[in-house]
């Protein structure tokens, strides 16, 4: 550690009206180091990223880039100063009506010395040389709209990639990437990291961390809480020093259901693929795990009446379930809470509380006049039962960390009773804490009800179920009992198929 | 721990500041303002006369912007509104002028007629697909040229020649005038007109639609964000055709205002209404720090239009002012709305 920091933070501070959120970061990155930064739900990770990044201004405390004050008045700044940031939010990152190799470029469009005339030629031939570098398979003539999420968050990094950075911020980069791609984005972090750039990665997957961190930075409540810099990195010291608890590592202890709510006979997802059956019973968490792409929301949007199957039938409660709409699932007591919160999710002008009552307006009015009182009553309620920190229900959900905003999606949910209770990726974009607080309730609550988790991630679904169900090529693969689980079996589920030489 | 959140809810409302205030009541202040001046500086402002020929003189835009407003609450625009009140102005002088039918008859086809064009808009965006702007801005050209078509561009009038060569003696009856120039006694004998009561009446409902029944609660979560409300179980595309339906509606009854107040099929009126209109919703915008469509403040923006434009006359500005000063309040309402009370951004 001998050398000087490349990026140097001292008392950095910002408060959003009387609310402090950063109290005095202070940070340094090394070059040729990869700074892992773990913190809980609105810990302040994201608002120090946007300070860095020139989105926000900074309240207090001073920056240094090699040596240099630096003081990013905008993002454009910040990048061409050399430190680049590949944002959560991957939409961020790509324009979608563009094609790959114009988003690639997009940076030399603008700026001294660009060109006056657009030239399809040079732009695409430019845009190969970056794709070459990252290793980055895809048509680049193919529109961003229409590729998946884990190929956009490709191109945003290969697009950040492009301006040869000083230092890099990547912001949960993986948290919606096949083990595949993540390994492809590890390795060229690996090929940076070889070259002295500055990295600062911002995970809350403990085998990214494990993979990748040099050092470690806990934040908690807007303050750095730990430094591990010592090989071999203590990693559940980082975790204490960010949750500011021991955290409990004992696993969940599986029940089983002797009596059936929901049942799907030959369900066919997609042409080929092999029929799904299954049965969920009363009062057990099933979760069903696979790799981005396997079929996980397909399976969750055809439960709720969103997509139809090729063919199959379901039941539920014996009576045969085939629902057209929304509506429909939502009527026969089936509920989901869609993967993508700010997609499909949260309505921007509505508060916390509007948020909540959103599908249960019928439920909470009278001769079509919404009753105020009973709306308020169930969204304090719920801010109660799933410790949603706000300052009160008439909190706009931009004001929410993501964590707390996934909350309120679930509370959304949970505020009446459901009978197959289905939750697609209830966990991206959301730290630690929160995940272990909306697992707890899931599993505090689920009586009466069946309910379903879909997760990419293994160790959620050890965390919240008491049966795991392994999805490849729009099929289901594999059950296991979440007691005495043999991970290795159930890993090579997960990598079967045609991905299995590739994994 | 509800009574925290009580106490910590009446905290924040202690903590908002003065550019907080600026944002929520600064529209309201500056037309309080603005009454006040003119009652100061021109001669007679201040009257319940005054008052009455303002409300009067906004009745059928007001009636038209909160229409529209409907539209602007599931996040599409109707900019076929204008056209659809002077269709409707045309087909009830034609009802009455050369077909000889009564009152009820020319209201019920005007009705019919802001329904019709109100699903083909919302046919047209929901399931063809064609963006609101487009599909509103071509069913305004279809209607303004299909409102000509019976008369050959004539104006309708009692006696006018009809292209057969016959003359139509039809007339508009006393009922249907009435709704145009009829005053109701309210503490001064004739006083309110008939007009102004549909204004109030059609705000009150559309107001209370919006913000109190969870169907208005549906059709600002389809605005906000479609998908979230599709997956909360709403019919959006029912919803968004309904928008579309109640500002065709809001518009017909706009043109049989026009019509009663004119007396006349007069191909030349109307003009101003669809700019009118949409200026009054999107000032509306900006009263009580709102940011985004709300009748109450269509409601406001309307009547700030009508002040501004009473109180100009009474002071001598020329007529041909009027468009530049709706303009200005227009930008500046606009810039209240989306700078200042900072959506978007921190």
């Amino acid at each position: 550690m001998g050398a000087d920091a490349v990026f140097h933070v001292e008392g950095l501070r910002k408060s959003f009206g009387q609310n402090e959120v950063l109290g005095g970061i202070s940070l340094d990155l090394f070059a040729g180091e990869v700074t892992v930064l773990m913190g809980a739900n609105g810990a302040g990770k994201s608002t120090l990223v946007k300070i860095v990044s020139g989105v926000y201004e900074r309240g207090a405390g001073t920056m240094r880039l090699a040596g240099q004050a630096f003081d990013p008045q905008s993002p454009a700044e910040a990048i061409r100063a050399g430190v680049v940031t590949v944002h959560q939010n991957i939409n961020d990152g790509v324009v979608a009506d563009l094609d790959v190799a114009t988003n690639l470029t997009l940076d030399r469009l603008s700026g001294k010395g660009a060109s006056l005339l657009f030239k399809p030629a040079n732009v695409r031939a430019e845009a190969r040389a970056v794709a070459d570098r990252m290793g980055l398979a895809l048509d680049l003539k193919a529109r961003v709209s229409d590729l998946s999420l884990a190929d956009r968050q490709m191109v945003a990094i290969a697009r950040a990639m492009a301006h040869q950075p000083k230092v890099l911020i990547l912001d949960e980069p993986t948290s919606s990437l096949s083990s595949v791609e993540a390994d492809r984005l590890f390795s060229l972090i690996d090929r940076l990291r070889g070259q002295g750039v500055a990295i600062l990665y911002i995970s809350h997957r403990m085998s990214d961390i494990r993979r990748l961190a040099d050092r470690i930075v806990s934040m908690r409540d807007g303050v750095v809480s730990g430094v591990f810099d010592k090989k071999p990195l203590d990693y559940e010291g980082a975790v204490n020093a960010m949750l500011g608890r021991k955290i409990h590592l004992d696993r969940v202890v599986a029940r089983s259901s002797a009596r059936a709510v929901f049942t799907a006979e030959g369900l066919q997802l997609a042409h080929g693929a092999k029929p799904i059956s299954m049965t969920l019973g009363a009062g057990e968490v099933v979760a069903i795990t696979g790799l981005v792409g396997v079929g996980k929301t397909a399976l969750a949007e055809t439960l709720f009446g969103v997509r139809r199957p090729l063919a199959g039938t379901m039941h539920m409660d014996g009576k045969p379930y085939a629902p057209s709409s929304a509506r429909e699932a939502i009527a026969a007591g089936v509920f989901l809470v869609a993967k993508d919160r700010a997609a499909s999710g949260i309505v921007g002008g509505f508060n916390i509380e509007r948020n909540i009552s959103l599908p249960f307006l019928k439920r909470m009015s009278g001769l079509g006049v919404m009753k105020k009182r009973a709306e308020r009553v169930a969204a304090r309620r719920q801010i109660d039962e799933l410790g949603i920190v706000c300052r009160s229900e008439k909190d706009e959900l931009s004001a929410l960390s993501g964590g707390n905003q996934q909350k309120v999606m679930v509370a959304r949910w949970m505020s009446q009773a459901s009978r197959l209770f289905i939750l697609d990726e209830p966990f991206q974009g959301v730290d630690i804490s929160a995940r272990r607080d909306i697992a707890a309730k899931l599993r505090a609550s689920a009586d009466g009800r069946a309910t379903l988790i879909f997760v990419t991630e293994i160790d959620e679904a050890l965390e919240t179920a008491d049966r795991i169900l392994v999805m490849s090529e729009h099929t289901i693969v594999g059950e296991h009992r979440n007691a005495d689980i043999d991970l290795d079996r159930l890993l090579a589920q997960v990598a079967g198929g045609p991905l299995h030489s590739a994994a | 721990m509800s009574s925290s959140l009580a106490e910590r809810a009446t905290a924040r409302e202690r903590s908002m500041t003065l550019r907080d205030y600026a944002i929520r009541y600064g529209f309201i202040v500056l037309l309080v303002g603005l009454i006040a001046y003119f009652a100061i500086a021109a001669d007679g402002f201040a009257s319940p006369q005054s008052a009455v020929f303002i409300f009067q003189s906004v009745a059928i835009t007001g009636v038209l912007a909160l229409g529209v407003t409907a539209t602007l609450v599931v996040g599409g625009f109707d900019l076929s509104i204008g056209s659809v009140a002077t269709s409707a102005m045309m087909a009830a002088s034609y009802a009455m002028v050369v077909l000889e039918q009564n009152a009820i008859v020319a209201v019920i086809a005007c009705l019919v007629i802001g329904v019709i064009v109100g699903l083909i808009n919302g046919w047209l965006i929901v399931y063809m697909r064609v963006p609101d702007l487009l599909a509103t801005l071509g069913m305004m050209f279809l209607l303004l040229g299909l409102q000509r078509i019976p008369t050959e561009g004539r104006s309708i009038a009692t006696g006018m020649t009809m292209p057969d060569g016959s003359v139509a003696n039809g007339k508009f009856s006393e009922a249907f005038l009435a709704l145009g120039r009829h005053r109701i006694d309210f503490f001064i004998p004739n006083l309110i007109p008939v007009s102004v009561v549909v204004l109030v009446v059609l705000a009150l409902l559309i107001w209370f639609f919006l913000e109190y029944t969870r169907f208005g609660r549906m059709m600002y979560a389809v605005g906000s964000n479609e998908r979230a409300a599709e997956l909360a179980g709403a019919p959006v595309k029912a919803y968004k055709i309904w928008a579309y339906v109640i500002s065709g509606v809001f518009a017909s009854i706009g043109g049989i205002l026009l019509a009663a107040r004119l007396g006349r099929g007069d191909i030349a009126s109307g003009n101003n209404l669809l700019l009118d209109a949409v200026a009054a919703a999107l000032i509306g915008y900006a009263v009580l720090g709102a940011a985004k469509p709300n009748a109450f403040g269509t409601a406001v923006g309307a009547v700030f239009v009508g002040v501004l434009l009473q109180g100009l006359t009474m002071m001598n500005a020329p007529y041909y002012t009027q468009d530049f000063v709706k303009g200005a309040v227009l930008v500046v309402a606009l810039v209240f709305t989306f700078a200042l009370s900072g959506r978007g951004k921190r």
